[in-house]
């Protein structure tokens, strides 16, 4: 995780998280906390960053005119920053092991800043044509004339469970 | 194409253009008969369809605001999306799955097989099986069911194999491709199923029957028959005699029109249609109309549902091909020694990535969420689809708080399970779970029911006029030209999917009905 490896490095959001930097609305901080939640909500270790900054970008778009959303998304970073600080951590970035940004976030399930984030991303995360590719998912079809000689029932291994 | 005077008051008004309102505007076309349909949805058309599952759900899905309440888990995790059901020409058969099964015999007398059950408001319905075979034939031939008419089985995809390989190991004996309303063959002018996936975001080969192009352009040919889209039904008007008279309707460019009628005909779901009766409600009818027996909107039913996924260590690709592709029937027999009465379907289903993420465990977060995406590929899934209790207390009523856009209280559902339907969704979570793991799954799935796909018996039919709103024909009890054509009128939900009564159903009324029209009855 390089913002979290560079944070406890003491070198906060540098060069490798030079598109936290690009924040429109957000503060850099905020973006780069929002996308390492992302990943720690929905974990999946062969997904590259980049599709966690695509489903978290919507979010500095509407923070941009709305103000409130804006405030609900700062204001929650900054209640995990400061539960992380209890915890002995610098700030969420810097928690180093998963397990331990899992409890913080186990703390703030209930709040609407984390329903509403993780709202968002089970649909921003999934809906990536990308992501499905991951899953082994082919999405659309009916322009490829379906599966009907596209294997929908190439299955080989019943008759030698 | 028939355009109709909005002062027209010789046509038959059908609110609503699914499974009962486009077959019978259909059948009464035929038998030259004016009608006109208005339908809140627009015109999607098959070249319209996207194989995208949140961009078809924008696309067709009725999402006009609606409350919840009650112990369901739908009301958790859905709470503002009780049905998943399509507003656009054609209702829900655009989005249906095809499974097409008849009511058994007992399940048209379920106050007198399964007795008088706590809790439950069971009736006999005033029709029986044998009154109306005669109306599923002519709609298995209508819609082209498969192993129906000598029309072939559909093929089995790589999710029916599973389920058939690990049902067989369990003992089950009646495991088929279905009965299904996607020709298998071409016929009646549609071309076959070319395994596509996506039946749930509208048919791109329109090989699954839906009234959008079968009954609606059958029914506009004729010329007797005009479709209306986007006109939303605000409420229905009467006369001092108490004779309906006509509609009132918001049209397409937000205009409030009133069509006058000879017949007033509602098919708009078991949420809508309630709430149409309901929000008509006037001096002479305080209660709404054709509520005397104070049962409008009461007896919601949504069939016990649940799904149970299966992860094995080999690719199943459960997507690929038709989404209900084939069916366990052996449960769906009626056997209280299981621990509850009636019974229920396990039919195969499969969701996309999109879909999976938002469904198969709502709010969850964490590895144990990501472990089951991470194998989207090796997975297969079942429905379970079974009969559910009616109660007086499962009702749809009239939000007190919330109006919609043009200002009319909003539907709220409330639905508690029943014990009888607890104790079927375990059973059927552990014999499905079971059929998976003869076949070597390593972990299944319980997923929690998704927002409801059937909605039914919100207008119910009954012999007396106190236990229900209409009578075996959907005329209701209290007016004589007021009709309910739409699976509202079930007065019980039995264990399967309930297009094919639906239509049938409307094939019956639209008979009946042209009858009394030319008797001058109504």
């Amino acid at each position: 995780m390089p913002a979290a490896a560079l944070a406890t490095a003491g070198l906060g959001i540098s060069a490798q998280a030079a598109w936290a930097q690009s924040a429109k609305a957000l503060a850099p901080h905020t973006l780069a906390t929002l996308v390492l939640m992302s990943r720690d909500i929905f974990p999946h270790d062969h997904f590259p960053q980049k599709l966690y900054i695509i489903a978290a970008l919507p979010w500095d778009e509407k923070a941009g005119s709305d103000a409130a959303f804006k405030a609900l998304l700062e204001g929650g970073v900054a209640r995990l920053d400061s539960d992380a600080r209890d915890g002995g951590f610098g700030s969420y970035l810097a928690t180093e092991w998963e397990s331990d940004r899992v409890r913080l976030l186990q703390g703030i399930e209930q709040t609407p800043f984390f329903k509403k984030c993780r709202g968002d991303l089970v649909v921003s995360l999934y809906n990536q044509p990308a992501v499905w590719a991951k899953l082994g998912y082919e999405g659309s079809s009916a322009e490829h004339g379906g599966y009907i000689h596209r294997g929908f029932d190439d299955i080989d291994w019943l008759s030698s469970v | 194409m028939a355009k109709f005077d909005l002062n027209d008051d010789s046509v038959v008004c059908i609110v609503g253009s699914g499974a009962g309102g486009g077959t019978l505007g259909n059948e009464l076309a035929q038998r030259g008969i004016k009608v006109v349909i208005l339908e809140a949805g627009a015109r999607t058309e098959i070249q319209d369809f996207v194989n995208n599952e949140w961009e078809s759900f924008t696309q067709l899905a009725w999402t006009d605001m609606r409350t919840t309440s009650g112990s369901w888990a739908v009301a958790r995790n859905f709470p503002n999306l009780p049905a998943w059901i399509v507003k656009s020409v054609g209702g829900s058969t655009v989005h249906w799955a095809g499974a097409s099964l008849r009511f058994e015999a007992h399940e048209f007398k379920t106050r007198t097989t399964y007795g008088d059950i706590p809790g439950a408001n069971l009736l006999d319905w005033p029709i029986t099986l044998a009154e109306l075979e005669p109306y599923y034939a002519r709609a298995e031939s209508k819609m082209g069911v498969t192993r129906t008419n000598g029309i072939p089985g559909l093929p089995g995809n790589n999710n029916f194999k599973v389920m058939q390989a690990g049902a067989t190991r369990v003992g089950y004996k009646e495991v088929h491709t279905g009965r299904m309303a996607i020709n298998s063959e071409p016929r009646d002018g549609r071309g076959s199923c070319q395994q596509i996936g996506f039946c749930f975001q509208g048919c791109k080969s329109g090989a699954k029957w839906s009234t959008l192009y079968t009954e609606i352009p059958k029914g506009e040919a004729t010329g007797n028959l005009e479709v209306r889209p986007g006109s939303m039904v605000a409420r229905i008007e009467h006369d001092d005699s108490g004779k309906v008279t006509g509609v009132v309707y918001i049209d397409d460019k937000g205009v409030t029109q009133r069509q006058k009628a000879r017949v007033v005909a509602v098919a708009g779901n078991s949420i809508e249609s309630p709430r149409l009766l309901l929000n008509s409600a006037s001096a002479k009818f305080p209660d709404g109309l054709a509520n005397s027996s104070g049962q409008v909107g009461r007896n919601y039913m949504r069939h016990m549902t649940g799904n149970v996924y299966g992860i094995f260590d080999r690719p199943v690709h459960m997507y690929r091909g038709t989404t209900m592709a084939g069916i366990i029937r052996d449960e769906a027999r009626n056997d209280p020694k299981r621990g509850f009465v009636g019974g229920y379907e396990m039919e195969t289903i499969s969701l996309g990535v999109p879909f999976m993420a938002a469904f198969v465990n709502p709010g969850a977060w964490g590895r144990s969420f990501t472990s089951v995406m991470d194998d989207y590929a090796n997975m297969a899934g079942m429905w379970l689809i079974g009969e559910d209790m009616a109660r007086e207390t499962n009702r749809i009523t009239l939000d007190p708080h919330v109006k919609d856009a043009n200002g009319l209280p909003v539907a709220s559902v409330h639905f508690d399970d029943h014990e009888n339907d607890i104790a079927m969704r375990n059973h059927a979570i552990q014999q499905g779970s079971a059929i998976y793991e003869a076949v070597g799954a390593t972990r299944t799935i319980p997923t929690p029911p998704y927002p409801s796909t059937h909605n039914m018996g919100t207008n119910r039919m009954s012999e007396r006029p106190r236990d229900g709103v209409v009578n075996k024909f959907g005329q209701t009890h209290d007016i004589r030209n007021l009709f309910v054509s739409d699976g509202s009128q079930f007065t019980s939900g039995a264990a399967c999917n309930p297009t094919l009564t639906i239509v049938s159903l409307a094939i019956r009324q639209a008979e009946h009905m042209a009858g009394m029209m030319q008797r001058r009855e109504i």
